[in-house]
């Protein structure tokens, strides 16, 4: 690996504390990169080499947590996920993520989103409670049934989808498309039995209808995850009942395991 | 006169990764009126629990010949006889349970074709016994428990709140400090129990596979409030980080087939392990590489970071495409390698913390309804080295274990109250002390320093004289670094606050390694003294215990707890 030539990049960067400022700013740094620096890498030298009253919400640096999506050149992208030169601009453009509420600089607020995302009761659904609980097996999955949801259940939640959809744009109470597609991900799980108790939320004029299908939330996932798919899904799904009056009647075998049973004595207290 | 911001909680669990999401559903499902807090400085689902790729390892075909004494015996063996072996019985016993627990809540592991449970092999396991969902196991059980705890009412999660000390007083938990990072506000969160679920230490190394957050709060949090920090010396190496980043390349690439090759093309490890070849226990898998690379069998790196090579140019491309997407994807996109044609760049790499807060074979403290989970605390069932799958199952188990104690316990307690002059002390040092007041030089400057100091004395290969210069130099950094200097002064996600916060713990920390590294003068696991090359279980079949003292880490050692397997000499 030969040494990396280092080239010199403005960053142009969003900032604003809205509890104390009355209108955004642009600020510019200018910061050294090569060939493997990604965006989170040189706003993190920008935070601690130049100005550390800049806010980045980052964690994992190798996307997987879905913590530093943000607007990088107006697009949702992730910091980390995206290498600087590979731009190919001068002047690199960062903002956070649109459709959310501002914390601070590039931070947004997610905590609506978390709460909302509870409505579509995103857990598997099941009536053998003591099982779920203390299992006597395992239930039987093909790698057929798996690949139905496996799709579906790549999203890291970055919250990048919501901010593309132009329904999310304008209606602040649709569910949007990362909450369907963890709907989705459930309903079309052999192992779970709830489509009706979650029929309410996703069949509201809010819920799964709203989506125009621009699918601009599919074109900006960095995971390859589909949720203008997995809400068309949910759809046939909807109608399907509609039409011949029945959901999926799913059943799953059990294969018992004899050698996990046995009781666990554990202490009371402290010594 | 000063009133704090008080909460409560029954029990308060910090941290939102395997361990503290599991002993969240744990104590919940005990008894629906247990107030369950997770206390998380990040998001709870973007803990860095979701970047492991491997596996979690579990007993599921006994008729196989599989068997639990097979399973505790592999760990006992891999923890160089350092780890205790009623608490690793104990352990591989629960694993299948988790296991199927997860399967239950929707965990999509991946499938035999008769539609049970696949398992593949692992470094240093004589049984393919881990449990996989393709190259993302950590996302989807990441996923799974934090989906399954939306189930319980009585689970709340509070996202960005940082914890900066706990309260102790009369040798009982009575709740913890913390920030709300939104407003700045600081908050006593009193609760009758606690869980400690912080992770490790992996961001006292500059080329590490932790996540930016992995910055030991909830170790230092523990060693400031009294309680032993256990076998901190042995800090595992994780024998394949992506050069020059340092993300994790999963050692499924060599359970799925993958080559080491030095600068000749050797699979080298014929040398160290001819029986287990690159699937040998990292320690030994990582010597070997720093021994390659030391002899001039490497290949040259940016800033020093020497490395060899992982080749998967063999595998067929399904098996990249199918079951290696992960790290295809990293390869291509952060190391400009396509793996299908071309070598990975791979280096030891700091990722395990092997030691952690000292607690007894169920997970208990010396404090009174505190109890410690994952890889935060020291049971101890890794001892000097680590098995691959070994850790997302102890983070499992044992957020189960304590979960389930803490939720008991509670019932049984009634709430007493921390006195508002500890609260008191705390809000001072942070917010008159640091935030309004503060000296000292850049932190982030410092925190270079701390991190080219470890990685270069505390690495791989140690010896006496190295690290009493690396603690020298931790000690002047501890001067330099003054009460911590911010330059933020707003409240609102004040990042640089919590930074300096984080910094001064990892600095608590590196001592206590440091100190403990410089003790014990013996080679066991993953701890390798170039000076003491050798195991001695005469002097140091034991467990070091480092109290907070104002000189330094005061050591104490206690014996290592051995049912069925007396030490023998490792080989593979």
């Amino acid at each position: 690996m030969s040494v990396d030539k280092e080239i010199e990049v403005r960053f142009k960067i969003f900032r604003f504390n809205p509890k104390i400022e009355f209108a955004p700013s642009w600020q510019e740094y200018k910061v050294k990169v090569n060939r493997s620096t990604t965006v989170l890498d040189a706003l993190l030298k920008i935070k601690e080499e130049q100005d550390p009253t800049l806010a980045i919400r980052y964690s994992c640096r190798q996307a997987v947590c879905g913590s530093c999506g943000m607007m990088i050149n107006d697009k949702q992208m992730l910091a980390c996920f995206t290498r600087v030169l590979e731009l190919g601009s001068d002047v690199i453009k960062v903002a956070p993520l649109k459709n959310y509420r501002i914390i601070k600089d590039l931070v947004t607020d997610f905590n609506e989103l978390f709460q909302k995302e509870k409505q579509v009761k995103p857990y598997i659904i099941r009536h053998d409670l003591e099982e779920l609980l203390s299992p006597t097996g395992t239930y039987k999955q093909t790698e057929d049934e798996l690949l139905r949801y496996i799709q579906f259940a790549d999203c890291i939640e970055c919250g990048m989808c919501n901010s593309a959809c132009p329904v999310s744009a304008t209606d602040p109470l649709y569910l949007g498309p990362m909450i369907l597609n963890r709907a989705y991900r459930f309903i079309s799980d052999p192992r779970d039995l709830g489509f009706e108790q979650r029929l309410k939320v996703i069949d509201s004029e809010h819920g799964c209808w709203r989506c125009h299908f621009a699918a601009s939330c599919s074109a900006v996932c960095p995971k390859g995850v589909d949720p203008a798919k997995a809400i068309q899904l949910l759809r046939r799904a909807l109608v399907k009942k509609a039409i011949l009056g029945i959901s999926s009647s799913k059943k799953v075998e059990l294969i018992p395991m004899e050698h996990i049973k046995g009781k666990l004595e554990l202490p009371r207290g402290w010594r | 006169m000063f009133m704090p911001n008080k909460l409560e909680a029954d029990v308060l669990i910090i941290g939102s990764g395997l361990a503290g999401l599991r002993a969240a559903i744990e104590a919940a499902s005990v008894d629906n009126s247990i107030q369950v807090v997770v206390l998380t400085k990040v998001h709870a689902m973007r803990s860095h629990s979701v970047a492991y790729a491997g596996g979690t390892a579990a007993v599921l075909y006994p008729e196989e010949g599989d068997s639990f004494d097979l399973h505790a015996f592999d760990t006992v063996k891999g923890s160089d006889y350092l780890g205790d072996q009623d608490a690793i019985e104990l352990m591989v016993r629960i694993a299948p349970q988790e296991i199927l627990r997860l399967e239950h809540w929707g965990m999509p592991w991946s499938r035999r074709p008769d539609g049970r449970i696949a398992q593949r092999p692992f470094g240093g396991h004589s049984f393919d016994r881990a449990c996989f969902a393709a190259d993302k196991t950590g996302l989807y059980v990441m996923q799974t428990l934090y989906n399954t705890t939306h189930k319980y009412d009585n689970i709340e999660i509070f996202h960005e709140w940082y914890v900066t000390s706990l309260l102790v007083e009369d040798g009982e938990f009575k709740g913890v400090t913390a920030i709300d990072m939104k407003n700045g506000e600081f908050y006593a969160f009193e609760a009758k129990a606690g869980i400690i679920a912080t992770g490790g230490a992996g961001r006292l190394y500059s080329f590490t596979t932790y996540g930016h957050s992995a910055t030991a709060d909830g170790l230092a949090m523990a060693y400031r409030a009294g309680i032993p920090l256990k076998d901190m010396e042995f800090i595992q190496f994780h024998p394949t980080g992506l050069v020059p980043q340092g993300i994790l390349i999963s050692e499924a690439a060599r359970g799925e087939g993958g080559y080491l090759r030095n600068n000749k093309g050797e699979r080298f490890m014929k040398d160290y392990a001819p029986q287990k070849m690159e699937l040998a226990p990292r320690d030994i898998v990582s010597r070997a590489m720093m021994k390659e690379i030391l002899e001039g069998r490497g290949f040259p790196g940016p800033n020093g970071l020497d490395y060899v090579h992982l080749d998967l140019t063999h595998l067929a491309e399904e098996v990249i495409d199918e079951k290696l997407t992960e790290i295809k994807m990293i390869a291509i996109k952060f190391g400009g390698i396509d793996p299908t044609k071309e070598p990975i760049p791979v280096r030891p790499v700091a990722h395990y913390t092997m030691g952690g807060i000292h607690t007894d074979v169920y997970g208990r403290t010396d404090i009174r309804g505190l109890f410690a989970a994952g890889e935060a605390a020291c049971v101890s069932v890794h001892g000097a080295n680590r098995l691959g799958c070994n850790s997302t199952m102890e983070c499992l188990v044992y957020g189960y274990l304590t979960g389930k104690q803490a939720a008991e316990y509670v019932k049984e307690k009634s709430k007493s109250d921390p006195s508002s002059e500890l609260i008191l002390t705390e809000e001072r040092r942070i917010f008159d002390g640091i935030l309004r007041g503060g000296n000292g030089e850049d932190p982030y400057l410092i925190k270079k320093e701390l991190q080219n100091t470890m990685s270069k004395y505390a690495y791989v290969f140690r010896d006496g004289e190295g690290l009493s210069e690396a603690l020298k130099r931790v000690r002047e950094l501890r001067q330099r670094f003054g009460t911590g200097r911010v330059m933020d002064k707003s409240r609102e996600f004040n990042q640089n606050l919590i930074n300096v916060l984080e910094i001064d713990m990892m600095l608590d920390v590196a001592e206590v390694v440091l100190v403990s590294a410089i003790a014990r003068t013996e080679s066991r696991g993953a701890h390798y003294r170039l000076d003491y090359p050798k195991r001695d279980d005469v002097n140091w079949l034991k467990h070091t215990l480092a109290y907070k003292t104002v000189d330094g880490p005061r050591l104490e050692y206690i014996p290592v707890r051995i049912t069925k397997w007396p030490p023998a000499e490792r080989k593979y």
